[in-house]
């Protein structure tokens, strides 16, 4: 496989990982849209090359940052990032075998915290997800769900009890995607969980998931392996669903009024005419295509 | 209180888990950041275990490391039964198997941390490896059944068990399947009804 001749997908930011992943001096091999890139840290600067050309760089909220195209926007802005009471922590690349679009819709998925997450992000007692709502942005082009709210028994590593979390989605690019939920422990303000896909092939996906949380007590082991253990249990699954390509033609998988936020995100990977990642349309007609 | 210096992520810590779970021993752990932060090679943790790897278990005054000598600790201590750890004919066989669950096996785990957590190495080489174990095992096990055994060793379950069951069960994030293992997936089965079995992330529900 070679890179994506898919204009919507080469458009866009990507992390490549998280700063202190790449040492200096050392060269680093990367993947991205089916190019092999490499990563070269320098005291200061980061290079990112691919077949002989350097690509732009961006090193914001700790990660390295590229892009083969032209973005239309720069990155997203994550104000939380510069609040000095969050804790930080990068919880390691991890690579899944599915489409990088299967992993951010799962992420935006309530209503399977009962049965994957069973006893700690929901119980089986407690399935139902309540009404939420869903928008698109479109001054700053992202999409969000908001007014989300599960019954957790175990809402995170400093929980001592179940608690009613509530929840919003925020969907900046189509592979990158963060959630806001309430702390154990400062029910006023909000976590901040992120999950950057770096999508290496169109059915290899290297998951970077961050965090910017409140937490007065647990240690960073005990807040990485809490979210380790949460996306693992996901791993699983998204490696088993077939196919493993996200379908966008209509038919080929049925929402359900939970799924609000999964058909505002295909909506949305339609309008971009986004295709990595996607299993191949047969319902348009030539003309239609976007690649034509 | 027994304190297990635990990863949520290892399939070595699991086994310890997964014992104390069926022995009903309450514990403590400390989660040690072993990924990405590689806590198990700092100076802390290697005056716990010089040898720089998880599981380590403290118990009334002891620091034992490696998860095979853990099982055969837990065992000679808290098993009154003695079923897990047999003093027998048998004892010889459940030694042979331990050493080969953290022996052979492991390849399992070196290629389950190449192709899931991008570390480096040959992952077709351990792959191959690890594929040459479990025909080794499937076959054992597939002799047992064929004499009406469930187990590795004799007519209970030991520690051989709980130390094979942990690489076995994760080798789907090592990118090898269970479809060409039918005698390991009969005993999968039977590992699972144990009372007290618990499972860990990766290691599939759906038997």
């Amino acid at each position: 496989m070679s890179l994506t001749d898919d204009r919507a997908a080469l458009d866009q930011w990507y992390t490549l990982g998280a700063l202190q992943d790449f040492p200096a001096g050392a060269e680093v091999p990367s993947r991205l849209l089916g190019e092999d890139l490499t990563v070269r840290r320098l005291t200061d600067d980061v290079e990112v090359r691919a077949a002989g050309r350097a690509l732009p760089v961006r090193t914001d909220y700790g990660h390295l940052w590229t892009s083969f195209g032209t973005p239309e926007r720069d990155l997203f802005e994550l104000p939380e990032s510069r609040e000095p009471d969050r804790r930080w922590i990068h919880c390691g690349p991890v690579r899944v075998r599915a489409s990088g679009l299967r992993l951010v819709e799962n992420f935006l998925d309530l209503a399977h915290f009962p049965y994957v997450h069973t006893d700690i992000l929901g119980s089986e007692a407690h399935p139902e997800v309540a009404r939420y709502e869903v928008e698109q942005r479109r001054d700053v082009d992202e999409l969000w769900a908001t007014k989300c709210e599960f019954y957790q028994p175990k809402a995170a590593a400093a929980s001592d009890e179940g608690q009613i979390s509530k929840y919003m989605y925020r969907v900046v690019s189509p592979f990158n995607v963060m959630l806001y939920k309430t702390p154990p422990t400062a029910p006023d303000r909000w976590d901040v969980i992120a999950l950057f896909v770096q999508p290496a092939d169109e059915a290899v996906s290297v998951a970077h998931a961050f965090m910017l949380v409140i937490d007065l007590t647990s240690t960073d082991a005990e807040l990485s392996a809490f979210q380790q253990m949460i996306f693992v249990q996901d791993k699983i699954v998204l490696e088993n669903q077939r196919p493993s390509l996200l379908p966008l033609q209509p038919g080929r998988e049925t929402p359900t009024r939970a799924d609000l936020s999964s058909v505002l995100y295909r909506r949305w990977l339609k309008e971009k005419q986004l295709r990595f990642g996607t299993e191949p349309r047969t319902d348009l007609q030539s003309t239609d295509l976007p690649h034509a | 209180m027994p304190k297990l210096y635990d990863y949520v992520l290892s399939g070595s810590c699991y086994k310890v888990r997964l014992l104390l779970s069926l022995l009903g021993i309450a514990y403590e752990t400390q989660a040690v950041d072993f990924f990405p932060g590689r806590e198990h090679k700092r100076p802390e943790f290697l005056a716990l275990n010089p040898l720089g790897q998880l599981p380590v278990f403290e118990d009334a005054g002891l620091v034992l490391r490696d998860a095979q000598a853990i099982l055969c600790h837990l065992a000679n201590t808290y098993d009154a039964s003695g079923q897990w750890l047999p003093r027998d004919v048998r004892f010889g066989s459940v030694m042979m198997w331990l050493s080969f669950a953290g022996g052979e096996l492991m390849a399992i785990s070196g290629a389950r941390m190449i192709a899931m957590l991008n570390y480096a190495g040959d992952l077709a080489a351990l792959q191959a490896k690890a594929r040459a174990a479990l025909r080794l095992l499937d076959d054992h096990l597939a002799d047992r059944a064929q004499a009406g055994g469930l187990w590795l060793v004799g007519a209970t379950p030991t520690i051989a068990d709980i130390a094979m069951f942990p690489y076995v069960a994760l080798s789907h994030d090592a990118g090898i399947g269970h479809e060409d293992y039918p005698a390991i997936n009969l005993w999968q089965r039977q590992v699972r009804k144990l009372p007290g079995f618990v499972g860990m992330p990766g290691v599939p529900d759906y038997f």
